[in-house]
């Protein structure tokens, strides 16, 4: 067996002069450790910091401790009233008994499902940078349409995090050497370039402690729409987190961020700008999402995902806006 | 007894955790660990295999490669020369350098934890040669490359062709010729295969998780070129086997082969992306279907062509696609030929039921097509065209209850009330379907032995297996029923090859065949318990008059008895019996199959195309019904097979490797419990005497065949699209709906 440190933090200040790797719920890490993927020579575990709330945050946005579990982050009463969007990705991502180990902080830094990164037979830049990347011309049916490069085309499986990036949360960050940060949650994860194995833009032992939501504006519409290849524990072919507000028939604020799609949760600027100022109206919203598929790149198995893409932003824009009726799924 | 629903009688173990499965047994001393090292190409050779580095690790005992384990004999062959099949030949691993398939083993890490075992395989460093393989089969092959199976599984001849398809295709008013497609599928049992083998006193004693006693036990023997007394396997509870545990495979043969080389007990658990490769998968299909019929909906021809992989190495296996084209609908035109192509990939085997599971998709789905086309009520499209006799030979039925299974499943259903097509329902679209399902009924040799005690309690012994279905209950059941004792009073051993032989649990003759064997035991047992009660020297009714017979745990001679206690005093302290069923002249004579019927409802979502189950309903006849219980969960259980077969299920195949990509089941979609409705379940079944003793036809596999159809015509009925690529992911809904302008 491959020896590692484990060692259980106490405070922050602990963990993060303690190592450069953290451990959570492991529900991602632990796998990848069995298989010879991630190879950490020390573990700082982080779930007993004081990290587990969900605190009101001055301005009226909420505070979520990174070790709130996703469970718990799901059924807050807040979370549900107040960021609704939020609720219903975590509670569309992975199973019960996941969501009842995985953190706040984890889930944003679970790595790919990419076969070809799990397969260590396989060539993977991620995994072995360099060795080449046999997704590309191999069975790509889950990859990405819009992001991915020569070198990498996997996509980011997280559901919270397009919840969280069309929020436009912040995390707050602990380096090593005491300092803090704040990173945009949209700014957090990397495009894969010719460095795929570059994921995220933490130092080594630089620690999520929370994720800052902000206000939103009042009458805020939220929409989360997932498509799976089943009803449940599947990861998104294609998934879209949408936060509109209106005026009448006039659109004041849209955000939308895709999941499923691409290297990293995904927001999508292109359709957000065709919305700006536009009225409610199916057309909008279709060339919307148009806008945004405009340079999307299928890799053959996964070619269906740019018209699904396509349909699913329109559809979940029409149902914030309320000409669709939703899905109680 | 027979018939009552009766619970689980291993229920409180199984919930308590206290039924030993294969690698729960405590055996002394604790076994090692062994790690399965997978080859990590498609086919060709180890040119140098270097373990010093894994060897080195802390807790490794030894790491196995062909260099350093004894001579077995060749894969596919047997110790002495004689015929075997694919359960029963050689399935010798590490026993040279060749690599058939991908993820071949060709390493066993044998430690002392877990851990230690899992890593060092990571450290083990193999080079290989490379060799061409095939990995899929694209209906593009060549003729040189098609190959005539010797049979099909379950013994049918690969090509049944009668009457003239050619010509019914040119004459019909309505004709249909399609091609539909099933992918690599996996078995999924929740327990992984699983070994503990000891050596011991020159016997290799086995805790296995199988399907089949017998078969592993000549498999074994004919590996390691021992004698078949030389082998034991225990086994008295599988977590499912679905085909897959039908024979043995590396986690046996490479424990075995660790313990024989260490003289320690060796525990092999294979990972679930190892039963990926280490075990075997059903193959890719690819199916032509042609149908004929005159204006009325009469058919004149059916055509159900099939081509699949084969492996290229040891066996050979072919599905009969076509069996439910064969037998169930009345036809002067049949055309049913079977092809297979030689593959590099993991073993491809038997998987719940081989033939009609994938084959009465693609052809209850061309019905659907045919009756949409003639303007006619699916159901009243097969209603019309229902055989007397079996089609493909004549053969009168044992007895055909699909008439009833259609008509009460409509009935119960509320058929009639079907809607029109395309129901739009927000953006939902909503559609009904429905499809026939028979299934081939079979009988295999079996035996069994029924012992009292003094005490006069029943103890029945049998190597049968219990791998989820309800064995152990239904045994229970007939020799209480037999013996006209409580169920309390009964022991039913199993899963021990020291005990009479049945054909174990596959194919879904398990219980027709172990419990007429065992039905035959108990009445051995009564006619000797009588005997003795009338004629024995020392018996207080010798020579009294009247009707000698056992009931109510009595022995009875006219109106006297005695309890069994005081019958077996008569001859010391135990009493037993031995019993057998075989195949008899009703298997050649009659047609035997099960049948049913599927209706279910549906949403597509018109935006993504995902499908959502809303309902379905299973009539079923299949003989008498043992136990209501069981039954019902083995019908369910195979409904919720189907569903994932015709929605979420596809193992796909790396053309370049013949690597599996979604080996585990994050990406190999199992339907999961929001994939499946609730399922209501009709028994229409009465005895049927021609099946064997008990007059029950086998369950295991009924409930899946066909239920995909009807999922698939569903479909069509609610969006326009017809989906002949199964399984029907929202990709290809979605672009049906884009090319009809949805």
């Amino acid at each position: 067996m491959r020896p590692f440190e484990y060692v259980r933090a106490a405070t922050v200040e602990d963990a993060v002069t303690g190592g450069d790797r953290f451990i959570a719920g492991g529900t991602n890490l632990v796998d990848l450790m069995k298989h010879g993927i991630e190879r950490p020579e020390r573990l700082v575990d982080v779930t007993r910091l004081e990290l587990a709330s969900i605190e009101e945050a001055d301005g009226g946005g909420l505070r979520i401790g990174s070790q709130v579990t996703n469970s718990a982050l799901a059924n807050d009463a807040r979370v549900r009233e107040r960021y609704p969007v939020l609720s219903k990705a975590l509670l569309s991502g992975a199973t019960q008994q996941l969501r009842n180990k995985a953190s706040t902080g984890g889930n944003f830094l679970q790595r790919t499902r990419c076969y070809y990164f799990y397969d260590t037979a396989r060539r993977c830049n991620k995994r072995e940078p360099g060795s080449g990347c046999d997704a590309l011309d191999g069975f790509n049916r889950i990859h990405a349409i819009l992001g991915a490069s020569e070198h990498c085309i996997a996509t980011h499986p997280s559901d919270m995090a397009v919840a969280m990036v069309a929020l436009d949360a912040e995390l707050l960050t602990r380096k090593s050497d005491g300092s803090t940060r704040r990173v945009k949650a949209e700014a957090l994860h990397q495009l894969p370039g010719d460095t795929p194995h570059h994921e995220h833009v933490l130092e080594p032992g630089e620690l999520i402690t929370h994720v800052d939501l902000p206000p939103l504006p009042d009458g805020a519409r939220h929409v989360y729409r997932k498509a799976r290849d089943r009803a449940s524990y599947a990861f998104a072919l294609v998934s879209v987190a949408v936060v509109l507000v209106t005026d009448g028939d006039a659109i004041t604020e849209a955000r939308v961020a895709l999941g499923g799609v691409a290297p990293k949760p995904w927001r999508a600027h292109r359709a957000e700008a065709a919305l700006k100022g536009a009225r409610v109206d199916r057309d909008v919203f279709r060339r919307a999402a148009e806008a945004e598929l405009e340079d999307a790149r299928g890799h053959g198995d996964n070619d269906f995902k740019i018209p699904l893409a396509t349909r699913l932003i329109a559809s979940a824009l029409a149902e914030a806006a309320g000409l669709d009726a939703g899905d109680d799924r | 007894m027979i018939g009552k629903a009766t619970r689980r009688v291993d229920g409180p173990k199984k919930v308590r955790g206290a039924a030993p499965y294969a690698a729960d047994q405590a055996i002394e001393p604790t076994p090692y660990i062994g790690w399965i090292v997978e080859a990590t190409i498609g086919k060709g050779r180890v040119v140098s295999i270097d373990t010093a580095a894994a060897e080195r690790e802390p807790g490794v005992v030894r790491v196995l490669t062909h260099e350093n384990t004894p001579k077995q004999i060749p894969y596919g062959e047997t110790r002495d020369g004689s015929d075997a099949d694919r359960f029963t030949m050689s399935h010798a691993l590490l026993n040279g350098t060749e690599i058939r398939h991908p993820g071949q083993a060709v390493a066993l890490v044998v430690a002392g934890t877990l851990e230690a075992a899992r890593g060092a395989a990571l450290l083990v460093k193999v080079t290989y040669e490379t060799d061409d393989g095939r990995y899929v089969v694209t209906g593009e092959e060549p003729e040189d490359l098609l190959v005539v199976p010797d049979e099909l599984d379950g013994g049918q001849e690969p090509d049944v062709v009668k009457g003239d398809i050619d010509a019914a295709m040119a004459e019909a008013a309505h004709t249909l010729d399609v091609e539909y497609t099933t992918p690599s599928q996996i078995s999924a049992a929740m327990e992984p295969h699983a070994t503990i083998a000891v050596w011991a006193d020159g016997e290799l004693t086995l805790y296995l998780s199988i399907q089949v006693i017998g078969w592993a036990i000549t498999a074994l023997a004919n590996t390691f070129g021992l004698e078949k007394s030389q082998v034991r396997i225990l086994s008295p509870f599988t977590g499912g086997g679905f085909g897959s545990k039908l024979g043995v495979h590396g986690d046996a043969v490479l424990a075995s082969l660790a313990a024989m080389t260490l003289e320690h007990p060796v525990k092999v658990v294979q990972t679930r992306r190892s039963v990926f490769v280490n075990a075997p998968h059903r193959g890719s299909s690819i199916q032509r279907l042609r149908l004929a019929a005159d204006a009325e909906g009469k058919l004149l021809g059916v055509g159900h062509d099939s081509r699949m992989p084969m492996a290229s190495y040891g066996y050979e296996f072919a599905e009969p696609t076509a069996a439910g084209a064969r037998a169930s609908y009345e036809t002067p035109a049949l055309h049913t030929v079977h092809r297979v192509v030689k593959v590099d990939l993991p073993p491809i085997d038997s998987m719940r039921a081989p033939g009609e599971a994938i084959g009465s998709l693609a052809l209850e789905g061309a019905l659907d097509e045919l009756a949409h086309d003639l303007g006619l009520d699916p159901l009243e499209l097969r209603l019309r065209n229902l055989a007397d006799r079996e089609p493909q030979s004549g053969k009168p039925f044992a007895s055909n209850d699909l008439r009833r299974c259609l008509e009460k499943g409509a009935e119960a259903f509320g058929w009639t009330d079907r809607p029109e097509p395309r129901q739009r329902d927000g953006r939902w679209w909503r559609g009904w379907g429905m499809a026939a399902c028979t299934r081939v009924n079979m009988l295999m040799e079996g035996a069994a032995r029924i012992r009292l005690d003094a005490d006069g309690r029943a103890r029945a012994e049998l190597d049968m297996t219990d791998i989820g279905t309800g064995s152990y209950t239904i045994l229970t059941q007939i020799a209480a029923e037999g013996l006209g004792l409580p169920l309390e009073s009964v022991e039913v051993v199993l899963g021990d090859s020291r005990l009479p032989e049945t054909a174990g649990s596959g194919g879904s003759f398990g219980a027709a065949t172990a419990g007429g064997a065992l039905k035959n035991a108990t009445d051995n047992l009564c006619a000797r318990l009588v005997e003795l009660a009338r004629d024995h020297g020392d018996s207080p009714l010798r020579g009294a008059e009247g009707e000698g017979r056992v009931a109510e745990g009595r022995v009875w001679i006219g109106d006297r008895s005695l309890g069994f206690d005081e019958v077996v005093g008569l001859v010391g302290g135990e009493l037993s019996a031995e019993g057998s069923i075989a195949p008899g002249e009703n298997s050649e004579k009659y047609a035997q199959y099960a049948y049913g019927a599927h209706f279910v409802t549906l949403r597509v979502d018109g935006v993504t195309g995902e499908v959502r189950l809303e309902r379905a309903l299973g009539a079923f006849s299949f003989g008498r019904v043992l136990n209501p219980i069981t039954a019902r969960s083995q019908l369910i259980g195979g409904m919720t097979y189907g569903i994932g077969g015709a929605l979420t299920e596809a193992l796909h195949v790396d053309p370049r490797s013949g690597a599996f990509p979604n080996r585990d089941f994050a990406e190999y979609h199992l339907a999961v419990q929001r994939d499946v409705p609730p399922l209501e379940v009709h028994m229409l079944g009465e005895p049927d005497e021609k099946c064997g003793a008990l007059g029950s036809k086998g369950i295991g596999e009924l409930g899946l065949c066909g239920i995909g159809g009807a999922i698939a015509n569903a479909v069509f009925h609610a969006t326009g699209v017809r989906v002949r690529e199964m399984p029907i992911t929202p990709d290809k809904v979605l672009a049906g709906l884009m090319a009809q302008g949805d």
